[in-house]
């Protein structure tokens, strides 16, 4: 049986038997990893409120047959804003649920790690809440999956003046190749300030129609990547039904 | 493996929260082993159950028909809605039944529920849309109520659901308050998590008078 330490961030967990529960983490050292947290579910347990998403914990595992077994945890950052702001706890959980799709168990991804607790303080910290930061985090997992978007030129011809982006294509198109969604020039140029080192100062971009593009457009290009939908900001922000919508939510 | 009928046993029973295929075995020998009248009695009470039991028209707490079970067209109310000393005016949210058990339980409270019969989880597929917030919203001119107690659990999926529902009702003439979390009494401090503490220590209360 042979310990380990790691740094993680919780993405989600399920429910194991009658007292325990699956825990999802992504781990600095080792990627996505799924382990047992025994008796969490019991008031009593000394795991408490930590394993739960989106929380950075540091903990000490066990290395199991089929499942490692969490044996102690302790709190990096709780992240207590997110867990008080409807707004911020959307985009957190929309930030895990992306990176439990992403990540591989058995894969080390250590960008990713960085980049997810790198959000999450964002998310935590400043203050108004970012509108950009899940767009440009997804634009940014993107990119380092290796699909970063063209928003240099058309995709198919390199003409450089173009009209629209198309998720599935990944990137803008002319006028002779144009489909998906039509965009203006101040769109694609958010787009590259993100994916061009100026991340920074694209996520002080305070809310508008712009930033909403941007973000809506990174949510389908992910989703057509991973080939399929990302659930959180659809069932948070779109559609909550008639007589339920908010009209002051992005 | 086994014939029909105890294949079809275990199945259904592996279908049952909580329990694994192992279990569902072990159980369905159990139950097979039983005196006949054990067996049938167990039977019996699940399809009283299911034909007694359905849910609260107002609260969707469980509810609890006399006999002869429940029609459709006539759908009945819980205990609670149908006690005229309850306090109409006071409702305390709750994710499941089990959840107005345990308030319950407490003697603390005297009005009403509203069961929303889970609680806010995109990741399972789980939106607002979900729950019974619509029908939450249409009890509060028609019984006029005065107060929201927001009693979901302290977890993620609980603190969304508050978060969402207090979002909701900000701007009716209603008063909304989430109950109080700390922590558990004859638990240990120091294996305390930070934000059941930092909750804990917020919702201090003066002592010694
Ligand atoms: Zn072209
Ligand atoms: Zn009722």
């Amino acid at each position: 049986m042979s310990l380990y330490r790691e740094e993680a961030v919780v993405l989600r967990t399920h429910k194991l038997g009658e007292a325990d529960r699956i825990v999802v983490l992504m781990t600095g050292g080792r990627g996505k990893v799924r382990a047992v947290a025994k008796g969490i579910r019991k008031t009593k347990s000394r795991f408490g409120g930590r394993l739960e998403p989106p929380g950075h914990v540091s903990l000490l595992l066990y290395e199991g047959r089929n499942l490692d077994v969490i044996s102690q945890a302790e709190t990096v950052d709780h992240h207590r804003p997110i867990r008080e702001d409807l707004d911020r706890m959307t985009d957190a959980l929309a930030l895990v649920e992306a990176v439990d799709q992403v990540a591989q168990e058995g894969e080390t991804n250590p960008p990713l790690f960085k980049m997810l607790t790198g959000a999450l303080r964002v998310l935590g910290e400043w203050d108004p809440r970012p509108a950009l930061l899940v767009g440009a985090f997804y634009w940014k997992l993107l990119a380092l999956e290796g699909v970063a978007p063209v928003v240099d030129g058309c995709v198919r011809c390199g003409a450089p003046d173009t009209v629209s982006f198309d998720p599935v294509e990944g990137g803008t198109l002319c006028r002779e190749h144009r489909r998906g969604t039509p965009v203006e020039g101040e769109t694609l140029r958010l787009i590259q300030r993100i994916l061009g080192g100026q991340l920074a100062a694209a996520l002080g971009e305070p809310p508008g129609p712009t930033v909403s593009t941007v973000s809506h457009l990174a949510t389908s290009t992910l989703e057509a990547h991973l080939e399929r939908r990302l659930r959180t900001l659809h069932l948070m922000r779109e559609v909550p039904g008639p007589g339920l919508r908010f009209t002051n939510l992005a | 493996m086994y014939a029909n009928a105890v294949q079809e046993l275990i199945d259904e029973l592996g279908r049952l929260p909580g329990i694994g295929p192992k279990s569902a075995q072990r159980i369905a020998f159990h139950l097979l082993k039983l005196a006949p009248e054990d067996a049938l009695r167990l039977a019996r009470s699940i399809t009283v159950a299911k034909e007694r039991v359905s849910w609260c028209r107002r609260c969707f707490n469980i509810a609890e028909s006399a006999a002869g079970g429940v029609s459709p067209d006539d759908p009945v109310e819980c205990e609670i809605c149908r006690d005229s000393r309850r306090d109409g005016t006071v409702v305390c949210v709750v994710e499941e039944p089990r959840d107005v058990v345990a308030v319950e339980k407490t003697r603390e409270f005297r009005g009403r529920y509203h069961v929303l019969q889970g609680a806010i989880s995109p990741i399972d597929g789980v939106g607002p849309d979900k729950l019974r917030i619509r029908e939450l919203l249409a009890r509060l001119d028609p019984e006029g109520i005065t107060e929201v107690i927001l009693c979901t659990n302290p977890n993620i999926e609980g603190d969304a659901t508050a978060l969402y529902l207090s979002k909701l009702l900000k701007d009716l003439p209603l008063q909304v308050t989430r109950i109080a979390s700390g922590l558990p009494v004859g638990g240990d401090l120091e294996y305390a998590d930070e934000v059941t503490l930092g909750r804990a220590l917020e919702g201090r209360r003066a002592v010694g008078e």
